[in-house]
């Protein structure tokens, strides 16, 4: 065991060293051949820097998905798989941009931008292919059907492009809206699924094999850790909610479980680019719609006759009100599994955010010392005190996903008694 | 206008979700106290009750945002 944990921390450490220096060499070489324009982009984040610290804003970019991973400062390059109708594929690195400052990037590519991390697209359909240089991201509130929104608009050769907005119908939620192109990319959020992937199949399939060799003496390392939370999920959320079929779904249930208990604590590690992906809908909607799917197709008759047509009920209930809000609660209950997931993740992340502002909300964005030492002396103790509560949180609400997956699935099992 | 008022409705929200999980909560305290040897059944329910409570108030929340 203590051996895997230093390979794990000898890993970790080399790989944020070595990404550090490959950064430290390719900013060196970004700085000495485009200094002027470098200079330029300074200018126009300076003028921002001089608006009041803008709270809402800064949280949405933190808790949202991104086509960059920042950590400690360095901008790691993610891949990029982009599609759009009249363009076709294009599949690149987003180092391609030039990555800058804030994961705004310096360069522009086949009419995709990337600004605040986040891939878009000029809305000139006339604009030509290939490298480009960006000046910068100017952002303008305009009335767009009645609202007021932001619209981002690239600066390029001195002239204005107007970016195509996200779509907010969504209330920008699933990831910071629906693109106007497909997005296929590799992001923040993909990769720390991927890690949660590698990890637990690493795991699991050690704990299995330590199974097999020791069968009949009792556990040992890792394989002692995690026994008795699969017992937990065994005996306290499968069997009584299910019942005596329980084993058909206890893999599934388990899955579920660890995804995203790994997925809550891996969003926590300070440092780590703080992903926030059971923080975001359409990878809850996911697995919501996974759950919708397996509750349905294992339902038996008595289920489906308690969903349409309640025995021992009068018609005339049944026909009003009891068949249609039964046959709604089918699609509302992966619906509020999907938003208590997202909810209380996201809720969280923005609650350590508040806090951590608190020292630009007193400091004044950086322009008042003794009020950034105050903002400090607060935020530092209420967010220690937030992340220890999440800690709970992320226990809490992968226990409830799973218990409330067992529960409809007992309803649906359910035999006529 | 219509931005105020979804605040006061999600306000209202959440100070419903807060009453009924209170309940809950106080209720599920009194079941421990009194039968403590039926602690892990009780905590299990009290949990499921909760986050089906947390569902509506999550839903009516979602809606104020979306409106």
């Amino acid at each position: 065991m203590h051996k895997s944990i230093k390979l794990v921390l000898f890993f970790l450490v080399f790989g944020v060293f070595s990404l550090y220096a490959q950064d430290h060499n390719e900013s060196e070489k970004l700085q000495q051949k485009n200094e002027k324009r470098a200079e330029h982009f300074e200018k126009v984040h300076e003028q921002k820097a001089e608006e009041e610290y803008e709270l809402k804003n800064t949280i949405f970019h933190h808790i949202g998905n991104h086509n960059v991973y920042s950590v400690m400062g360095a901008n790691i390059p993610l891949p990029a798989i982009l599609y759009s109708p009249g363009q076709g594929w294009d599949i690149f690195m987003t180092s391609k941009f030039e990555i800058g400052h804030h994961g705004t990037g310096h360069k522009g590519y086949n009419r995709y931008v990337l600004s605040e991390g986040t891939i878009y697209q000029i809305a000139d359909k006339d604009f030509p292919m290939g490298e480009f240089h960006v000046d910068g991201i100017e952002r303008k509130m305009e009335k767009v059907d009645g609202k007021t929104k932001e619209v981002q608009y690239a600066i390029i050769d001195g002239k204005e492009y107007k970016l195509n907005p996200r779509s907010t119908w969504d209330g920008g939620y699933l990831g910071g809206g629906i693109t106007s192109f497909y997005d296929f990319s590799i992001t923040k959020n993909v990769v720390f699924m991927l890690l949660s992937f590698i990890l637990l199949f690493w795991l699991f399939t050690k704990i299995a094999k330590d199974y097999k060799k020791r069968a009949d003496s009792a556990p040992k390392g890792v394989q002692s850790f995690f026994e008795p939370i699969i017992l937990f999920v065994r005996d306290e959320v499968a069997r009584p909610f299910i019942g005596e079929k329980y084993n058909k779904y206890l893999p599934y249930l388990l899955s579920i479980f660890f995804f995203i208990l790994t997925l809550n604590l891996l969003g926590q590690i300070p440092f780590l680019g703080s992903a926030n992906t059971t923080g975001n809908m359409s990878i809850t909607m996911g697995l919501a719609l996974i759950a919708f799917f397996i509750v349905n197709i294992s339902g038996k008759k008595t289920y489906w006759q308690h969903v349409f047509w309640m025995p021992g009920v009068p018609w005339w209930v049944k026909a009003t009100i009891l068949t249609p809000i039964e046959f709604l609660g089918l699609f509302i209950k992966p619906f509020t599994l999907m938003l208590r997931l997202f909810a209380n993740i996201s809720a969280g992340h923005m609650v350590v955010l508040v806090f951590i502002s608190l020292i630009f909300i007193f400091g004044n964005a950086g322009a008042s010392v003794s009020g950034s030492i105050t903002g400090m002396a607060l935020a530092i103790p209420l967010s220690m005190f937030m992340m220890a509560l999440e800690l709970l949180v992320a226990f809490i609400q992968a226990f409830v996903f799973t218990m409330l997956v067992a529960s409809y699935i007992g309803a649906a099992i359910e035999e006529h008694h | 206008m219509i931005g105020t008022i979804t605040s006061v409705g999600a306000g209202l929200a959440v100070i419903g979700a807060g009453l009924g999980i209170g309940l809950i909560g106080a209720k599920a305290m009194e079941a421990i106290a009194r039968q403590p040897q039926a602690v892990s059944d009780i905590r299990a329910n009290m949990i499921l009750m909760a986050a089906l409570i947390e569902g509506v108030a999550l839903i009516a929340l979602v809606l104020s945002f979306f409106v």
